[in-house]
């Protein structure tokens, strides 16, 4: 059962690796907005030169 | 204002997307999918009729089921995945992917590495690994095109224009991490011969290794990367923005964290040391919440749309897929729960589950999927919405036939082999009962794999129709689309307290969770490393050069996929097969092989149960000597030559991974086992048998069906289980 030693090491270290992920992603300002990122997906390919602003919750002039 | 547009309008970078790629992936989704598929109807009608395995090495089940499980997974699922992210991940990130080049190594080697699988696995060439049957050669070229795939997708991450990395792109990322990691470790493996390996690991090890992969290989590439697809098809099929973002980023860091410690419910009531089998099975539970968390946000974005999901195939396929993942991630905590695993395990209910989740999501996920990303890609419309409905149909009704007529069979199975009356008796003691009993439910199974089948040849139609009649001119060119450069998209900084909040609520809500994980494995880890579990019992000898030629022929023919070699500890096994197995007995297995279904009975006690003439008969026509058996007919073990020369070279690799065998054991390998055949012959002579025989397989074969579970001799159950 040494492989145990191993394998119980390892599922700890790819879960310490994600959480990484995790925190820097969250530092990062990746989860800092979690209410457009759901809708900016959705903009057409040729709104694309719309897509790196970030959309603020004003209405746009219609 | 005008000013600070224009000065923007400056900064716009120019990019197109590699869609060639995309579309040969989707090309070979839809060319290994109803390969793939065939050959599942193929080995489901083999079990119905045993006649269907045609009485060739090259079509038996043992070998055939491999290379649809393979094929399914690896060659549809595999380049479903593909055609998926190089399809989203460019358009969510607003960059072509890093290298065209990369990406064609990876679709070709891809490819040729399903092609080898297709020639090697039903040549017998085999780990005997579920779902990593692969040998080493093709194990390596695997790695190689999977690294190339992350290589260039990390790179492409780098240089993306959107600052923000999509819930889909996550999924995605731990995708390529984890399986990168899985499928190394466990084809750890010591090459004998150019298509031959020995695995690192033996027995109970090897099991847990094996289901630590297998288990994972259903979450990082069946589960995680449909979970990316859903993420992204689902809202662009019904222009819905997810139901809850904060769910999925949510659900996204818990289901990879959870998952990889789910493996050993595979390995319930075995061997393995309690405490592993409780800490597999506490996880499998704990993985219903976040698999729900996925499946509620996939159906609810549906919601306010469902008028739409009545009229559009397209949603009809993403509701069900989803639908059925909630069913499938039901299903699974519940089959890990160690009593309901003691009736579902070695059953036809796994199959079913398993199903489940590869037709009902896998296959539902994918149509959808190229149901919406062909006529994007050829831009055209799809050709027949009412040809897709029928396929959907089709589809459905299919995979319910299979799902219930595998729950009917495998709960029956499941309580026939427990059923003891009151006089301590099993009520079925002849196992090929409980087998005949089912052959309805397969023949059930079997018809509704064609209308799966079935359903998919129709959305080959539809697609190569809409692609044929797709304008050829538009198709020329690739499209021009145009991004600022991630530099001129700084952080969002205007999010209010109330956003910080969020993301801080999130971050205490999972650290505390890794908290808890954390603290869990620290109670956990000082037991394990004070003790060795495997009570070593002296008992226990490595196997005899002609039982390993043997065992490499048990193997090849993948009798794994048919018969365990594993008594559970309960009462209605021990009567029915002897004594319950130890971790100690497997110590020289490599690879194990507790296979994962009865089809057939175990085989853990066969050894010394019938003589060496009965076994000599059974290979030959298992009828003759069980009336109603769907066993294969095993012919060319009968004139297949055994390869004696090549044992001192297998044995030598055995003593290296430490097997006692001695310098003269090894030496004379060749010697022993002709004289141990001889043995086996004399017996085999007086039935009538051929002198000749004796340097042919089939009697390396009975050499090892009689010396498995043999080892700790006569009944004395209690010096062995301390």
């Amino acid at each position: 059962m040494e492989i145990i030693k191993f394998l119980i090491p390892m599922a700890l270290g790819m879960g310490m690796i994600f959480v990484g992920l995790f925190i820097w992603s969250t530092r990062s300002g990746q989860f800092d907005d979690l209410d457009t990122p759901s809708k900016r997906m959705l903009l057409e390919d040729d709104e694309t030169h719309l897509v790196n602003k970030p959309i603020t919750h004003e209405r746009k002039d219609v | 204002m005008s000013a600070v547009v224009e000065s923007r309008e400056s900064q716009f970078e120019t990019f197109s997307y590699d869609d060639k790629l995309t579309k040969m992936f989707a090309i070979a989704t839809m060319v290994w999918g109803v390969v793939a598929l065939f050959l599942g109807v193929w080995v489901a009608f083999e079990l119905a009729t045993y006649k269907m395995n045609l009485d060739s090495p090259y079509f038996t089940f043992g070998r055939l089921r491999p290379l649809h499980t393979n094929a399914a997974i690896f060659a549809f699922v595999g380049n479903a995945i593909f055609a998926g992210i190089y399809y989203s991940t460019p358009r969510l990130l607003k960059t072509r992917m890093a290298s065209d080049l990369m990406g064609r190594i990876h679709f070709w080697g891809w490819q040729l590495i399903i092609v080898a699988a297709a020639i090697s696995l039903p040549l017998g060439y085999t780990t005997s690994k579920e779902y990593a049957e692969l040998e080493w050669p093709i194990d390596i070229a695997v790695a190689l095109v999977w690294v190339t795939f992350g290589v260039n997708f990390f790179l492409t991450l780098k240089q993306r224009r959107e600052r923000h990395i999509y819930v889909a792109i996550w999924f995605y990322i731990a995708t390529i991490i984890t399986v990168a990691v899985l499928y190394v470790v466990n084809n750890l493996e010591v090459p004998v011969s150019w298509m031959k390996s020995y695995s690192l690991f033996a027995g109970v090890q090897d099991a847990l290794v094996q289901w630590w992969y297998g288990h994972n290989a259903v979450a990082f590439f069946l589960t995680t990367p449909f979970l990316g697809l859903m993420y992204y098809f689902i809202q662009k099929a019904v222009n819905r923005p997810v139901y809850s973002y904060r769910l999925s980023i949510i659900h996204f860091w818990s289901l990879i964290f959870v998952y990889i410690w789910a493996g050993p419910h595979h390995l319930l009531y075995s061997a393995l040391p309690e405490w592993v089998q409780t800490v597999g099975m506490a996880f499998s539970i704990a993985l219903w919440a976040p698999s729900w968390g996925g499946m509620i946000n996939g159906l609810l974005t549906l919601r306010g749309a469902w008028d739409r999901v009545r009229k559009e195939p397209i949603l009809k396929f993403f509701a069900t897929a989803v639908t059925f993942y909630g069913m499938a991630t039901f299903e699974g905590p519940l089959l890990s729960i160690k009593s309901v695993n003691a009736i579902g395990h070695f059953t036809d209910w796994i199959v079913g589950h398993v199903h489940a989740g590869t037709i009902g999501w896998n296959y539902m996920m994918t149509a959808g999927v190229l149901y919406y990303m062909v006529p994007k890609l050829w831009k055209t419309e799809l050709w027949s919405q009412r040809l897709a409905n029928i396929q959907f149909w089709s589809a459905t009704i299919g995979l319910l036939l299979y799902i219930m007529s595998m729950w009917t069979a495998g709960i029956t199975k499941g309580l026939m082999w427990r059923a003891v009356d009151e006089t301590g008796k099993l009520v079925y003691p002849d196992f090929v009962e409980t087998v005949i009993k089912i052959i309805p439910m397969y023949w059930v199974r079997a018809f509704g794999g064609v209308l799966v089948l079935f359903g998919f040849i129709l959305l080959i139609i539809n697609l190569y129709k809409t692609i044929k009649l797709a304008p050829k001119e538009e198709n020329q060119e690739e499209e021009k689309f145009k991004a600022l450069p991630l530099s001129a998209s700084p952080l969002d900084t205007h999010g209010g307290p109330h956003r910080k909040l969020e993301g801080l609520t999130l971050l205490f809500s999972v650290l505390s969770f890794v908290a808890i994980i954390i603290g869990s494995m620290i109670e956990l880890l000082p037991a394990l490393l004070s003790n060795n579990f495997i009570a070593k019992d002296a008992r226990v000898k490595p196997y005899r050069p002609l039982e390993v030629a043997g065992r490499d022929i048990f193997v090849r023919e993948g009798c794994y996929t048919c018969h365990s070699q594993l008594v559970r500890p309960m009462a209605a096994e021990k009567l029915r097969y002897g004594r319950v197995s130890t971790a100690a007995e497997y110590v020289y297995d490599r690879p194990f092989q507790w296979g994962s279904r009865r089809i057939g009975p175990d085989l853990m006690r066969v050894g010394g149960k019938y003589n060496h003439m009965w076994h000599y008969r059974h290979m030959l026509n298992p009828r003759e000597v069980t009336p109603g058996s769907i066993m294969p007919n095993y012919p060319w073990l009968f004139k297949n030559k055994v390869k004696f020369e090549a044992l001192t070279k297998k044995l030598n690799v055995l003593a290296a991974l430490g097997a006692p065998y001695s310098k003269e054991e090894i030496d004379n390998a060749p010697m022993l086992a002709k004289e141990h055949a001889q043995k086996i012959m004399n017996e085999l002579e007086a039935g009538g048998v051929k002198k000749k025989m004796i340097d042919k397989e089939i009697v390396a074969l009975i050499a090892y069906l009689q010396r498995l579970g043999t080892d700790l001799g006569g009944d004395d159950e209690i010096s062995s289980v301390e």
